[in-house]
């Protein structure tokens, strides 16, 4: 085990898969010489030369055409968007293209797409979104949001060896903030199953990403008024652990669902639906949403304050949920 | 970089030079028809109502599909469009699964899961279409990225329309294939209307091959309904490309001799136009070369049209043999199982 930064383990797992696949080739703006614009791959071209850790020009549309063109010849591509708000720029080539290449052709494309996503940083509408739900919507695409060092480099694994088209958001906002335990070893997180991030039994907050971590200082906060809360981590979204959700529906009956993402058509939309369809008689108390309004991100310090949930917006709605 | 337009093949020497015996020659012939009679018959189809959706054919561009892909070698892959039969027909696909394709039965290439060209055999070298034209350029040009990457002998060809040249796939794909110097041919089947939009609607320079100057490469103009003309200037494309000479922009100039598709009746195409270019029909003008320079004979002109006939007769039987799909499989398939990597053409 080693300690590892949340962006050192995506490096880590990167380098791991290079290095025991010689398939496995990264592209992206920048990758190359100057390591991209977060540095993941710093370094990298030194080790495993131009040909595989790729500048592009400034293309998305060729870079996510051309890793599923490269896939379907037997490669691995990893594809970087420099932020994940420029994977509007290449909607066509994971959504046209590379989602619906396995269901029409028969002909699985392995590609990973890295999106480092997220606010909280003043970085405005355009290098601050967190556009999962939109490509969670997409059959063919799988979505993956990991929240911690251990998730972030097995997950990339998982990702870089799936058979398909795999949308990888890592939150730009945990980079270098968020430090764990990371096992030396390569290992694998299948997909689809959540991770009890702080085990609770009065309410349950369903979330992922960033929000992980907001959510386990607000239910740290409750347990000093003897309030035990669960935080679900549910790591992906494309599949996504339902079981596992309404297990804890089942033991907890109070459910709050929070994203980073705007509210409305939020994956949490689905999975509070889901609930009431599912689960509706093991509820106390109608399912809760907290999520960011239907707005862009905003720039200005105290309005991305007011946009991003916040510790003090999570504890106020369990509060009000464990009251119910 | 420069443009050049292509001469017109000449004599059965020129030919035998740029690598056809004469049965090959024959073979082309065969393919051409083949290409047309399927097109022909999917159109009857349609109208007796076996076919669902909408129907398109590739009238007038039979020769541009047929030459290029005689041009390309055995390991060899593309991404054909709507107007490029001739290139499945080419590589090998059996012409009942293109009836079934149609028909949206479960011998089709996708099982019933897409329509009418939107198919290709992988195991061929081909791989199947989207409406969103041109998103298989960049899929293309990704598969020459692979090729280079890995250093294989092979070459790509990415096909797009003279109308899609318009969107901003071509361009990235393009730029990018030329920084670094990709095994790739980019094919565009200008067969001048894009839907009901003429070319100087579409671009403002003399031809599309005129780009290939700005991205570092060949740009060059064939007739395409010259099938010869065509296989010689895609098998140079293909070859440079292959001995790591980079890519080239081939526009095979052609007139698309239907509407659109089938509810299109092209009123807006001039008549003047449309007589002008059936007067260069590619089919009877190569037919008409062969007995003029090969010396095919009525005996060997019978034997290949009745052998077409016999064949798509089959085929139509075997695709209309071919159960339709069974709706309790169709969640099936979206997402690939890692054994499904264990395939030929993945490797």
């Amino acid at each position: 085990m080693a300690e590892m930064t949340y962006i050192q383990a995506i490096s880590d797992a990167l380098r791991q898969e290079m290095r025991r696949d010689p398939r496995v080739f990264l592209l992206g703006e920048d990758v190359g010489v100057y390591g991209g614009a977060f540095k993941v791959s710093l370094g990298f071209q030194e080790e495993f030369g131009p040909w595989r850790v790729i500048d592009t020009p400034l293309s998305e549309t060729a870079i996510v055409g051309g890793a599923t063109g490269a896939a379907l010849m037997g490669l691995r591509p990893v594809a970087e968007m420099q932020f994940a708000d420029f994977i509007s720029c290449a909607w066509d080539h994971l959504v046209t293209v590379a989602a619906k290449q396995f269901f029409r052709g028969h002909t699985p494309v392995p590609i990973v797409v890295r999106l480092p996503s997220g606010g909280g940083f003043s970085g405005g509408p355009f290098h601050s979104q967190n556009p999962e739900s939109s490509f969670a919507h997409i059959p063919g695409l799988k979505v993956v949001c990991p929240a911690t060092p251990h998730d972030a480099k097995g997950l990339l694994a998982a990702a870089i060896e799936d058979p398909n088209p795999v949308l990888y958001f890592e939150h730009k906002h945990l980079y270098r903030r968020i430090k764990g335990e990371v096992p030396e070893d390569r290992y694998t997180i299948p997909f689809g199953y959540a991770a009890v991030h702080r085990p609770g039994e009065d309410a349950m907050v369903v979330t992922w990403g960033a929000m992980v971590h907001t959510a386990t200082k607000a239910a740290d906060e409750l347990a000093k008024e003897g309030i035990e809360v669960e935080v679900l981590d549910l790591r992906t979204l494309i599949p996504w652990d339902k079981e596992r959700v309404l297990e804890g529906v089942q033991r907890c009956s109070k459910v709050l669902v929070l994203h980073e993402d705007t509210r409305t058509g939020g994956f949490g939309a689905e999975i509070a639906a889901t609930i009431a369809e599912e689960a509706f008689e093991h509820l106390d108390a109608p399912v809760k949403r907290i999520a960011a309004p239907d707005t862009p991100v905003p720039f200005s310090p105290p309005l991305e304050k007011a946009y991003i949930p916040q510790v003090e917006d999570v504890l106020a709605g369990l509060r009000e949920l464990v009251a119910y | 970089m420069a443009l050049r337009e292509a001469e017109p093949v000449g004599s059965l020497q020129e030919v035998k030079e740029a690598g056809l015996d004469r049965e090959d020659l024959l073979g082309i012939y065969r393919h051409l028809l083949i290409t047309r009679g399927i097109e022909e018959r999917g159109h009857i189809l349609y109208k007796q109502g076996k076919i669902p959706g909408s129907f398109y054919t590739g009238r007038g561009n039979e020769a541009a599909a047929v030459g290029v892909a005689t041009a390309m070698g055995p390991n060899d892959v593309g991404t054909p469009l709507h107007r490029d039969m001739g290139v499945h027909i080419t590589r090998g696909v059996e012409p009942w699964r293109i009836f079934a394709q149609y028909m949206g039965r479960e011998g089709g290439p996708t099982r019933g899961r897409d329509g009418n060209v939107h198919m290709a055999v992988p195991e061929l070298g081909l791989h199947p279409m989207v409406s969103h034209l041109p998103a298989m350029v960049p899929v293309a040009t990704g598969m020459a990225l692979a090729f280079k990457i890995r250093g294989d002998r092979r070459v790509s060809v990415g096909w797009f329309g003279e109308g899609a040249a318009a969107r901003g796939d071509a361009h990235e794909s393009m730029n990018m294939a030329g920084v670094r110097q990709l095994p790739i041919v980019y094919v565009c089947d200008n067969n001048q209307w894009a839907y009901s939009t003429p070319t100087y609607l579409s671009y403002p320079v003399e031809h599309i091959a005129d780009r290939a100057a700005a991205y570092g490469f060949d740009g060059v103009v064939v007739d395409g309904t010259d099938v010869l003309a065509v296989y010689r200037e895609a098998r140079r494309a293909i070859e440079k490309a292959r001995e790591g000479g980079g890519p080239t922009l081939l526009e095979c100039l052609t007139l698309r001799m239907e509407g659109h598709a089938v509810h299109d009746d092209a009123f807006y195409v001039p008549k003047e136009m449309f007589e002008q270019w059936a007067a260069q029909d590619p089919i009877e003008r190569y037919r008409t070369w062969l007995r003029d320079h090969a010396g095919m004979t009525n005996d060997e002109e019978d034997e290949i049209t009745s052998a077409v006939k016999r064949l798509l007769n089959e085929a139509l039987e075997r695709a209309e043999e071919s159960p339709l799909p069974d709706p309790a499989g169709l969640e099936d398939g979206v997402f690939a199982s890692p054994e499904d990597l264990d395939t030929p053409h993945h490797k």
